[in-house]
């Protein structure tokens, strides 16, 4: 299977107000950049094509993340990450890293809820030997005991930097945990640091034998090459592996009861220097041919939050100016349910109690008014104008079809997503904010200050 | 999580300028426009946008005497409505054009970044001019976005890298402005003036300071036109510069004591400029020190050997004012001791020994081949374009960077590293409750 997606110019072209669209030259999406097939043995390709610097980005992303991991070894999913710069048969330890520096290119890799990725980021004419490495270590990775004490020191300095050190991360961790009652999105993508410390070989290894295979895997291209050149490399170095037939057909996750218990919590750490309120509500995610409640659910984010425009802005930062900053975040991207995230930090003088009852008054409000058009219309235009400025950066692109493809999605419902975005009304946005604002499958967090000594 | 996150905040803004594109299909020109204002320019019309870059020499080291954080605050107020538009509506203005309008300042500048369509480039400059030549400072205005300032104020002070950047910054600069955070404090930002946010938009919105780059669909022609338009009627000159710095680091280690489980730690000593004739020796030595990849001296003993780190860099920072040579990490409190000691052998030991022939290639394999990759979007070459002015160099730069990494000889590298590595004056700023670490500052 080898097609060329065809490209949507005239949905996504760009009409300002007043301007004629130049739908031929002028405002093209990035679909027309994008071509997709799969290897024989169920490894998904997909290459986005950017001629204008002779560089390439080549990333694999794997279907595993930390909600696949087994219960009690949080963490085990970002630990094999980093392990997998350890060595193979063929590369010594830190060897892999070393040679694409020593190509003049950068590597690192990410874990997240749904997947982990790997990626390099070097000339064009260096995308075969970032193959031959990438697939080594797919199926070749062997560790030491050395490797796995240090290793695990490393990250538990890295969960110190990013969570401990921090309290606002900290009061994230627990609202996050609050948020799901079974599902494990609800433990943090790091680990906790009990299980963390408890990691081993063993763990880490059963981790990559179930998850770590083709039929897995996504190989995402982009920059200065041609499809039919990254097709007949991606067949001779990733073709080659077998696909695990053992690989858990579904992803199994334990999955979320009904949500009947509004959730309260307070955070106090010395640490705190300004509190705030954030709230949060499991919110229905994109799922692949119906991403309409979550193209809302983005829409709705938008008028709230997104800017000095926003909804929460003008009520509590330019009206009652009862709050210094407000946000409103969705991420529709995850294989199963997400959140939708409300922040009021509040003004000098405010209290958090005054400061949530302002911003329910505000979400009551705004139900009651209803969406305004003109609003509506400003976001949808900028969405339409960001498809233009996204071609500004392939890479950018590749990661939205890797975080779409490990999430559920298909490459369809990625350049589906424009125009869906662009057809969502005003009803279908308040019907879902109806939908969305439940009490009952909410956490309210409190991040309040501890006097020092206390 | 990432395998190794980007280098935090910390490290100033320059370190891109060190970073430029090589390609030589980059074709850089100088355009002149009919008033006599000079800006690079790459033109590449395959998208249809156009990403503008202005920045003016001075930053936050231009706030007057009492009046620290007034630059930074100004800045934050230039999207905050002008002419007859008040916050919102300019906000409404801008989002209708979808053109985005970026400001930021930083110890020697204010850099602006506007990005705008094609389709409605003219419509989108003139309402930049207006941003410019009119800003409203509203009352309301400087108070709301003040009350941001104080928050992030607050924030700071209880933020461990925050802490341990002005502490070492305090030590380092004294009493210039290069001591003290450029967003103020909360006392000196409380007191601030309408009057005094118009003062500080006089002091650095001149054309004695100024540096343009355009990078994307605008030929020569239109972008001289547009010079002239958006920037012609800037005043001639601004506030004077403050002179250089006094750097006065001792070598030791201070601790300021905060309860937190990781110590963070900034180090550092004096550095050399960016005209130093020294400077690709020493940043190919701090590549294989401390610069950023995996493989480096400090990744290698302190986080793969050891696992005391997440992440430890070194970084050289050859500001307007001062040069100094910086580093930081962060270790657990029962481990920041041995880390210390540990980066404290290896400055020693590349003072004295310094780097393998093997080291020295790798390292110029590395930084001629990542050369190119640097060039990743209109908006980042234009920032790269002014900061290569800013810094003096021939717009012929990019064809001539690579030869110049590889004409750095063993013999030149090492010299240079016992000239500027100073184990003897390498000073820790530690912020956390580093155990058995002893304070001799």
């Amino acid at each position: 299977m080898f097609a060329r997606i065809a490209l949507a110019a005239t949905m996504l072209s760009l009409s300002l107000s007043g301007a004629v669209a130049k739908s031929q030259d002028g405002a093209s999406g990035s679909d027309d950049l994008v071509t997709s097939f799969s290897l024989e043995n169920g490894m998904e390709v997909v290459v986005v094509e950017d001629h204008r610097v002779p560089v390439v980005q080549h990333m694999v992303w794997y279907r595993a993340g930390s909600a696949d991991e087994p219960v009690g070894q949080s963490g085990v999913a970002h630990f094999l990450e980093h392990l997998l710069f350890k060595g193979t048969d063929t590369l010594a330890p830190g060897e892999l890293s070393a040679t694409v520096a020593a190509n003049g290119g950068r590597d690192n890799a990410f874990t997240s809820y749904d997947y982990t990725a790997y990626y390099q980021r070097v000339a064009s004419d260096r995308l075969e030997l970032m193959m031959r490495m990438e697939s080594d270590r797919m199926v070749n990775l062997r560790l030491s005991e050395g490797d796995i004490l240090t290793e695990r020191e490393v990250i538990l300095e890295e969960r110190n930097q990013r969570t401990d050190n921090n309290p606002r991360a900290l009061f994230g961790e627990q609202l996050n945990a609050a948020q799901y009652l079974n599902h494990r999105y609800g433990q943090p993508v790091i680990g906790w640091r009990h299980e963390m410390e408890e990691l081993d070989m063993a763990d880490a290894l059963s981790f990559y034998s179930t998850y770590y295979a083709p039929n897995n895997a996504i190989l995402v291209v982009s920059g200065d090459v041609n499809p039919e050149e990254v097709k007949a490399l991606a067949e001779r170095y990733y073709g080659v592996i077998p696909a695990n037939p053992d690989l858990p057909t579904e992803r199994a996750r334990s999955k979320e009861p009904p949500q009947n218990a509004e959730r309260r919590l307070i955070f106090r750490d010395p640490r705190v220097a300004q509190p705030y309120v954030q709230r949060s509500y499991l919110a229905t995610e994109r799922n692949t041919g119906a991403q309409e409640e979550a193209a809302a659910l983005y829409l709705l984010s938008e008028l709230l939050g997104g800017g000095s425009t926003s909804y929460l802005s003008n009520a509590l930062q330019f009206d009652q100016q009862v709050a210094v900053y407000t946000g409103a975040f969705y991420s529709g991207v995850s294989l199963d349910k997400t959140s939708f995230d409300f922040l009021i930090v509040p003004a000098q003088g405010v209290t958090l109690e005054e400061a949530e009852a302002a911003l329910d008054a505000t979400l009551v409000a705004f139900l009651e008014a209803g969406v305004d058009p003109e609003q509506l219309d400003r976001i949808k235009l900028q969405l339409r104008a960001s498809e233009v400025y996204a071609r500004d950066n392939v890479d950018g692109i590749a990661n939205r079809y890797g975080r779409a493809l490990t999430s559920g999605l298909t490459v369809q419902d990625v350049q589906d997503w424009p125009q869906i975005l662009q057809s969502v009304t005003a009803d279908e946005i308040i019907a879902a904010a109806q939908g969305l604002l439940r009490p009952e499958a909410s956490v309210t967090g409190w991040m309040m200050r501890q006097e020092e000594g206390k | 999580m990432m395998r190794l996150s980007a280098f935090t905040a910390t490290v100033i803004a320059w370190i891109s300028l060190l970073a430029l594109p090589a390609q030589a299909e980059i074709k850089i020109n100088e355009v002149t426009s009919p008033g006599g204002i000079s800006a690079w320019l790459v033109e590449d019309h395959s998208i249809p946008f156009t990403a503008l870059e202005l920045r003016f020499r001075g930053g936050t080291s231009l706030d007057a005497p009492g009046k620290r954080g007034a630059t930074y605050l100004m800045a934050g107020l230039l999207e905050e409505g002008s002419g007859e538009m008040q916050a919102q509506d300019y906000a409404r203005a801008v989002e209708n054009l979808a053109a985005s309008f970026g400001y930021d300042t930083d110890r020697d500048s204010l850099s602006i970044s506007a990005r705008f369509l094609s389709e409605n480039r003219d419509e989108a400059v003139a309402l930049l001019r207006q941003t410019l030549h009119e800003p409203r400072f509203d009352q309301d205005a400087l108070d709301r976005v003040r009350a941001q300032v104080l928050a992030g104020l607050r924030s700071d002070l209880k933020d461990p890298n925050k802490i341990a950047s002005q502490a070492f910054a305090a030590m380092a600069y004294g009493d210039h402005p290069y001591g003290s955070s450029g967003k103020g404090t909360i006392d000196s930002v409380s007191e601030l003036s309408r009057q005094d946010i118009f003062a500080a938009h006089e002091a650095i919105l001149a054309r004695d300071r100024l540096y343009v780059s355009a990078v994307g669909d605008i030929t020569p022609a239109e972008l001289g036109a547009l010079l002239d338009d958006l920037l012609g009627d800037l005043a001639a000159t601004g506030a004077p510069l403050p002179g250089p710095a006094d750097v006065a680091i001792p070598g030791g280690v201070s601790i300021v004591d905060y309860d937190t489980p990781q110590s963070v730690a900034l180090f550092g000593h004096a550095g050399i400029t960016r005209d130093d004739d020294r400077f690709f020796a020493a940043y190919i030595m701090n590549q294989i020190l401390g610069g950023g990849s995996f493989d480096s001296r400090l990744m290698t003993e302190v986080r793969e050997k050891r696992g005391l780190t997440y992440g430890v860099y070194s970084y050289l920072v050859p500001q307007d004012l001062a040069a100094v040579y910086m580093g930081q990490l962060g270790s657990a409190n029962s481990k920041m001791a041995e880390a210390v000691s540990v980066i404290q052998g290896e400055w020693q030991r590349l003072a004295t020994e310094g780097v393998t022939e093997k080291e020295l290639m790798d390292a110029k394999t590395y930084l001629t081949g990542a050369y190119p990759l640097r060039f990743d979007g209109n908006g980042r070459i234009a920032s790269i374009l002014v900061g290569m002015q800013m810094d003096d160099l021939p717009i012929d730069y990019v064809q001539t960077r690579n030869d110049k990494v590889n004409a750095v000889t063993l013999e030149e590298i090492n010299r240079v590293a016992s000239e500027i590595l100073l184990p003897e004056k390498l000073h820790f700023t530690v912020v956390g409750r580093p155990e058995g670490l002893i304070a001799n500052q």
